[in-house]
């Protein structure tokens, strides 16, 4: 056998096995993005929501994308207890400024952060929620205190459309 | 081996089994010789063939009744248990099924524990098993998410939330497997077709882990190779069927008495609310089949390091034949680790238990400890016992501890040939 022939052969093996992995690439793809979001489940993406009946202590809770969204009308007790935490003390540093622009309402995802459990309103530790399921604490700001969850509830892109109305997403 | 010399009696047969020898095969099938002193621990693999060919039936008969709909689902198993002919019947069947499924597996295991059945040369069998109860319990979760109640819900958002705890892709990963931003009616569609599809792999690894079976034969409760065919063996049939049919009758007592007598003893009353993506029931809990890793998870204050644990627990077993390093294979010969054996039972047994109670105060010290101690039992005690144990002495074959235990080979075998 001439070395001229071998080498042939294996230049025709690595182009047929690459574009073949190409091919079986371009087939799979389809097959696994056939399971994300699909697009009526994507046109769900914003919710208004009127919170005009909202007095302050108490918690609205709407479902925006299939997830429980907690609006809360923070007293002012509670917005002084989340503005005087120092940042060492937090699992998660985050700002109550940051959280909460205006600080009279607090929205953010319903959602523990730890395995997706809804956490229960003026409950646990710090007076603010906490999840029944691993038991996460977490504070009048949503912020992690204490238990398993890794992060803060998370605050979702919101605004107010007019005084009375919050549009989510 | 013998059994290639097979040949039909009749003419029919043999002009069939020369085109295909499934005559053959069913010849290698009844007279597969077999140890003559498998106790009924060994009736547990006819037992979970039994099992799993009844959730086929009973799952394709509610398939036909089923609607995997979020709108939907909840009402069509109302329907079912109330309005379909026999419909709470093949229903309850097939939910009791599921944990009997499970319990018969976990004395499957435990008997390979026991009597080292997962050493060399069985590694191949081991392993092919593992991959079947992972695959065991990725079924009965979907299949539990199915009814679309709020442990079916909610049981979901926690298992799928598990991959978030993967840096970087975790969020996506979730994202990708509900479909949406939260557990919806693409889960929905996606577990029931998942749930459907998993029985028949299992099916098809069953046959791979009976054919693997079937190149070294049956451990035994010496747990010494044997030669077969030889005295030490008898022909599957009719004596092995015999024995596993009886045993199976046994099992069938129990699975009765769930299926007539208690069938929602061991689901959760949570599972007749429809499903509520705005409520958490206050205290979520796998099935129990479950809770040792349920709470092998809660015991580490670390999402990410918990599934790890969680999952590293069920892996470890895929290695067990590398961990344990003693060649004996039964704990009958084992002092040592016959004593270990019942500690680590003892140990996920009290896991179970922990799992099932809320994770705070001393439940959680108990997980955490007894987390420790099932890995420190496969990867410090099992590698170093094998060489630190003086273990007894193994008899030659099966038939000499019965004919009188001389551990001489030829006074052993004289014995034997003057008996004959």
């Amino acid at each position: 056998m001439s070395e001229k022939k071998t080498e042939r052969r294996d230049f025709l093996f690595t182009a047929t096995t690459a574009v073949g992995a190409v091919g079986a690439a371009a087939v799979v793809w389809p097959m696994i993005d056939q399971m994300n979001p699909d697009a009526s489940v994507k046109a769900l993406a914003s919710t208004e929501v009127d919170v005009s009946s909202l007095t302050p202590g108490n918690t609205l809770t709407v479902l925006w994308r299939g997830k429980p969204v907690f609006i809360r009308r923070r007293t002012q007790e509670e917005i002084d207890e989340a503005r005087s935490v120092k940042m060492e003390d937090l699992i998660h540093p985050e700002k109550d400024e940051d959280r909460a622009k205006n600080p009279e309402w607090l929205v953010m995802l319903g959602v523990c952060t730890h395995l997706g459990c809804v956490p229960l309103n003026d409950k646990g530790d710090y007076n603010g929620w906490f999840c029944p399921c691993h038991g996460s604490h977490y504070d009048t700001s949503g912020r992690i205190r204490k238990g398993p969850a890794p992060w803060n509830m998370e605050v979702p892109k919101y605004e107010f459309v007019n005084e009375n109305t919050i549009k989510i997403g | 081996m013998s059994d290639h010399d097979y040949r039909p009696k009749s003419k029919v047969g043999q002009w069939f089994n020369d085109r295909l020898p499934l005559l053959t095969l069913a010849n290698h099938l009844t007279d597969y010789p077999t140890p003559k002193n498998l106790n009924y621990w060994w009736t547990f693999g006819g037992i979970l063939t039994f099992c799993l060919i009844t959730q086929i039936v009973t799952g394709l008969t509610l398939a036909m009744h089923y609607i995997a709909h979020a709108d939907m689902a909840f009402e069509s198993v109302e329907h079912i248990m109330r309005d379909v002919n026999y419909g709470w019947l093949i229903r309850y069947i097939h939910a009791n099924g599921a944990s009997m499924f499970f319990l018969a597996v976990y004395i499957h295991i435990f008997r390979s524990l026991f009597y080292g059945s997962y050493k060399s040369p069985r590694e191949i069998i081991w392993i092919l098993g593992i991959i079947i109860y992972l695959l065991m319990m990725a079924a009965a979760f979907m299949g539990y998410v199915l009814p679309w109640g709020q442990m079916s819900f909610w049981g979901a958002t926690v298992i799928t939330n598990l991959f978030s705890a993967i840096p970087l892709v975790g969020e996506g990963i979730v994202t990708w497997l509900w479909g949406g931003y939260s557990v919806d009616n693409p889960t929905l569609t996606r577990f029931f077709t998942l749930h459907y599809l998993i029985p028949f792999l299992i099916l098809g690894l069953v046959v791979l882990h009976i054919w693997a079976l079937h190149v070294p034969g049956n451990n035994n409760p010496v747990g010494i190779d044997i030669k077969k065919p030889s005295k030490d063996t008898v022909p599957f049939h009719p004596y092995i069927v015999i024995k596993d049919g009886f045993a199976l009758l046994m099992f069938m007592i129990v699975f009765a008495f769930f299926v007539f007598y208690a069938p929602n003893i061991l689901g959760h009353a949570d599972n007749y609310i429809e499903a509520n993506p705005m409520v958490t029931p206050a205290h979520i809990v796998p099935e129990w089949y479950l809770l040792p890793f349920y709470a092998i998870l809660r015991s580490v204050p670390d999402k990410l390091l918990g599934v790890v644990a969680m999952l590293s627990a069920i892996l470890i077993l895929a290695v067990l034949p590398w961990l344990d390093t003693s060649k004996i294979r039964s704990a009958v010969f084992r002092p040592l680790y016959k004593q270990f054996y019942w500690i680590l039972v003892a140990d996920v047994l009290i896991l179970g238990y922990v799992g099932a109670m809320p994770a705070e105060g001393l439940y959680l010290l108990i997980a955490r400890v007894a987390t420790a101690y099932y890995f420190l039992h496969f990867l410090v005690i099992l590698p170093v016992l094998g060489f630190k144990e003086k273990t007894l002495p193994v008899p030659l074959s099966i038939t000499e501890p019965v004919l009188g235990g001389s551990p001489n080979l030829a006074a052993a075998r004289n014995k034997e040939s003057k008996i004959e």
